[in-house]
């Protein structure tokens, strides 16, 4: 593409030049950092999904260059195209983080907020967007909406309660399966994402509705209150599957298998394979395939997101050089408890960033030994 | 002065007969020697503006319309006529189906649609027969049906009913609707006139707006914008309720002040039971209310008048709005919390549920409203309710959003002590009603007997 037809956007005074068509969010990813917008529903494999969640809401302080009115309402950036010229406000705009904390704030409200018992608690999109984006508090008093978990299937479970409404595993099951396996009842607040009569969902692929849903609301029943997110470790792995791609992450403790998922980018989402295609990966690698001998390991997963989840993030780590003693202005506070009292991992003295792969509780005391 | 319901005491003006004898189809015969593009001209001369409740130009939403090569084109009649205090379009249909069914062949002509679609609620259903009836009628004379009065175009008309739900009487959502699936409104763009019904570039038009193309047809559209005023050309019907003597639907010429319109004869009748008037909404649930002080004259003093300039003269903050005209009135007797609460309850069930704005914004604005209304609400409520509908107004995919936050709005706006009286009185706002304040003392003598 020549250079005349690309589109010059400026994205919180960041000029860059992208192809006709792109939308703000997209623009703004590729610029990455904080200037993309979050996006809960929106998911670039997913063809119409978007516009719902209104946390990528932007500002667009000049339209085009051939009409630099600016646009009256703030726009969803995600389902939004750029025009030539277009300036475009998102952090940098006061008005976008009020309304950007608002909407965190009525996701929030009927959001059980069960993390210390939910599995996607470390990898959950609406945890790092409450962090980023939310305020400390809540100020709803009221009763939450729950309903009734949902077996749909024998390896999904659909715990609504924890549901934001984001459609995105409707259009997955709409797109990516032969037929129509769920979709939404009701209306507001009371509406419910279901197969109706308790229908199983059914199908190779149905599987990835775990991976594109952003919180815990569809669960991998095979995973299920086995084991946290943080404490095992993603692997780059492959089989040869007749159905799928079979290019994988695999997250093991040790040299156990906990879970099977698609390889997911820095936005969440599910990785392109190296044919340009969508890596979903099939119901059986997902579900059957718990063994290391199932599988050929490449590596490490590299992932630059979700902190805790991330394998070598303490790598390069410095200590800082103010010790307590200096901050607190030569007063030495006595803690109230050790935790490596009672704990056996992360002993003062052990190098974390030496720690390679999966780790265990005995990986921590040969480390200690040495 | 009437246009839409002139011939509206007729008997048997609901069968084609009478409606022929009486001037019926005379716009269809004169529009079909008119080019389509002439059409659109004169409806943009007119000045009709919608009269669904946004009151954008009809002829300008006509000339958006794309017209690709061998892509059909669709006229959808919205006859999803859901905002609370509003009836009008009912009384059109029940009473008057061949002037709908006339609008829309001229319509459809102007358009190029051969398809055209009257989407009506579900719980018109009664309307149905009597739409179903007309077009049978129509299609019988020649009126519908292939090669119209041999100018060789064909038009069909189809009723499809609606499940009764609000959201589809926005525009996108109707037509989600109309092609079967759930109602949710689309994410714009693209506009309906790129892409509509089927992917096709479709208008979306109010009931009142169609009908209200024959007398513009009839007389030209230089001699139909000489009616009213300013930008407010034409006739508007509005459908009156509340507490008032003489509920119904009346046509204005949008010169008549909302003082006149209120308490004359010849329209509402004045308060029920010599009460006095608190409040009004002028232009459907969704509109902010006022009031009567700011009701009956602006905030510069200057007269209110029943047209859209006047009614939203300045802006929300003592303003309104013309909206579909349901023109609800409220008197001394009425609790305006209470009277939120109920608003707030239809928005709050109507949400669609997709965006989350609205989603949750409504269920907890009507959360909040029953426990001021209940005597249980905290003085920081009144507060957080604000701070609710500034969230949710503009950041929804579709105008529920805004719809359900102005009502709220413009209650605490304009009627914050209310509101502070019931948390301060808890015991007492459960027996009685806050009664009259200022903003109902000002209130003068009627001017008409």
């Amino acid at each position: 593409m020549s250079e005349q037809q690309l589109f010059k956007v400026t994205i919180d005074n960041i000029t860059i030049n992208v192809a006709p068509g792109t939308s703000i969010l997209q623009a703004a990813r590729s610029i990455g950092g904080d200037v993309a917008p979050p996006a809960m529903c929106f998911y670039s494999k997913l063809q119409g999904s978007g516009g719902k969640c209104r946390t990528c809401l932007v500002e667009v302080s000049k339209g085009s260059e051939k009409d630099p009115r600016p646009m009256p309402k703030l726009v969803a950036s995600c389902r939004t195209t750029v025009m030539d010229g277009m300036e475009v406000k998102n952090i940098t705009s006061n008005k976008v983080n009020e309304a950007r904390a608002g909407v965190v704030e009525f996701l929030l409200i009927n959001h059980p907020l069960d993390c210390p018992i939910c599995d996607q608690a470390g990898e959950c999109h609406l945890q790092d967007l409450g962090y980023e984006h939310g305020k400390a508090g809540t100020r709803y008093e009221f009763q939450r909406r729950t309903f009734q978990k949902h077996d749909i299937g024998p390896y999904i479970q659909l715990h609504m309660t924890r549901c934001i409404l984001c459609y995105r595993c409707v259009y997955t099951a709409d797109q990516l399966t032969n037929k129509r396996e769920h979709g939404v009842l009701s209306r507001g607040d009371h509406s419910e994402i279901a197969t109706y009569i308790e229908k199983a969902m059914d199908n190779d692929f149905i599987g990835n509705v775990i991976d594109v849903c952003p919180v815990g609301a569809l669960t991998d029943k095979t995973f299920r209150f086995k084991n946290r997110v943080w404490f095992t470790k993603p692997v780059d792995a492959h089989r040869d599957c007749p159905i799928c791609a079979g290019k994988v992450q695999l997250w093991m403790r040790g040299d156990e298998v906990f879970r099977v998922t698609a390889r997911k980018d820095e936005w969440g989402e599910i990785k392109d394979t190296a044919d340009g295609k969508t890596g979903w990966i099939c119901n059986d690698c997902r579900f059957e395939k718990k063994n290391v001998s199932d599988w050929v390991i490449e590596g490490p997963s590299v992932i630059n997101r979700h902190s805790v989840i991330a394998q070598g993030h303490y790598l390069g780590l410095k200590q800082p050089e103010e010790t307590i003693v200096k901050v607190m202005h030569g007063q030495n506070p006595r803690f109230f408890m050790d935790i490596h009292d009672v704990s056996e991992v992360n002993r003062l003295g052990i190098d974390l960033s030496l720690i390679e792969g999966p780790a265990t509780s005995d990986t921590f005391n040969e480390l200690k030994k040495d | 002065m009437k246009l839409l319901l002139e011939k509206n005491h007729v008997a048997g003006i609901r069968g084609y007969e009478v409606y022929r004898r009486e001037g019926g189809y005379r716009s269809v015969e004169k529009a079909m020697k008119m080019s389509p593009a002439e059409i659109v001209d004169e409806v943009k001369k007119s000045g009709l503006r919608g009269r669904g409740g946004a009151g954008f130009p009809t002829g300008m939403k006509w000339s958006f319309i794309a017209k690709p090569e061998g892509v059909p084109r669709h006229l959808v009649c919205n006859a999803d006529e859901s905002e609370p205090g509003t009836f009008k379009d009912r009384y059109l249909m029940e009473f008057l189906p061949h002037l709908l069914i006339e609008g829309l062949i001229v319509s459809s002509y102007a358009l190029g649609s051969n398809v055209t679609y009257i989407y009506i609620r579900g719980e018109y259903a009664w309307i149905v027969d009597i739409l179903e009836q007309a077009i049978t009628e129509a299609n019988n004379n020649g009126w519908l049906g292939k090669n119209i009065l041999g100018t060789g175009f064909d038009c069909q008309i189809y009723v499809q009913r609606g499940a009764g739900a609000y959201i589809c009487g926005e525009e996108t959502a109707l037509i989600e609707s109309l092609e079967g699936k759930r109602g949710n409104p689309r994410i714009k763009p693209p506009f309906p006139a790129i892409k509509g019904v089927w992917d096709r570039p479709t208008v979306v038009n109010n009931v009142e707006t169609l009908a209200a193309i024959v007398p513009i047809i009839n007389m030209g559209g230089e001699e139909y914008a000489k009616i009213g005023v300013g930008k407010s050309t034409g006739t508007k019907l509005l459908s009156a309720c509340g507490n008032i003597n003489k509920p119904g639907v009346y046509e204005i010429d949008m010169t008549i002040s909302v003082e006149e319109f209120i308490y004359s004869n010849e329209y509402c009748g004045g308060i029920a039971n010599g009460k006095k008037l608190k409040a009004c909404i002028p232009g459907g649930s969704s509109v902010p209310i006022l009031p009567a002080n700011l009701l009956l004259k602006t905030a510069k003093g200057e007269t209110r008048y029943m047209n859209y300039e006047s009614l939203s003269d300045g802006g929300f903050a003592t303003g309104s709005m013309m909206g579909s005209g349901g023109f609800i009135v409220l008197d001394e007797d009425q609790c305006v919390v209470k009277h939120t609460y109920t608003l707030a309850r239809f928005y709050r069930h109507e949400s669609c549920g997709q965006c989350s704005p609205c989603r949750e914004g409504t269920g907890w604005m009507e959360k909040i409203l029953k426990s001021i209304d209940s005597g249980k609400g905290k003085m920081s409520d009144i507060n957080l309710l604000w701070d609710i509908q500034s969230k949710i107004e503009g950041n929804t995919i579709c105008p529920l959003g805004d719809a359900a936050a102005w009502p709220v709005a413009a209650a605490i706006r304009h009627f914050r002590d209310e509101f502070e009286w019931h948390v301060l009185n808890p015991d007492e706002c459960l027996k009685r009603n806050y009664g009259l304040a200022h903003y109902a003392d000002e209130i003068h003598v009627p001017v008409t007997a």
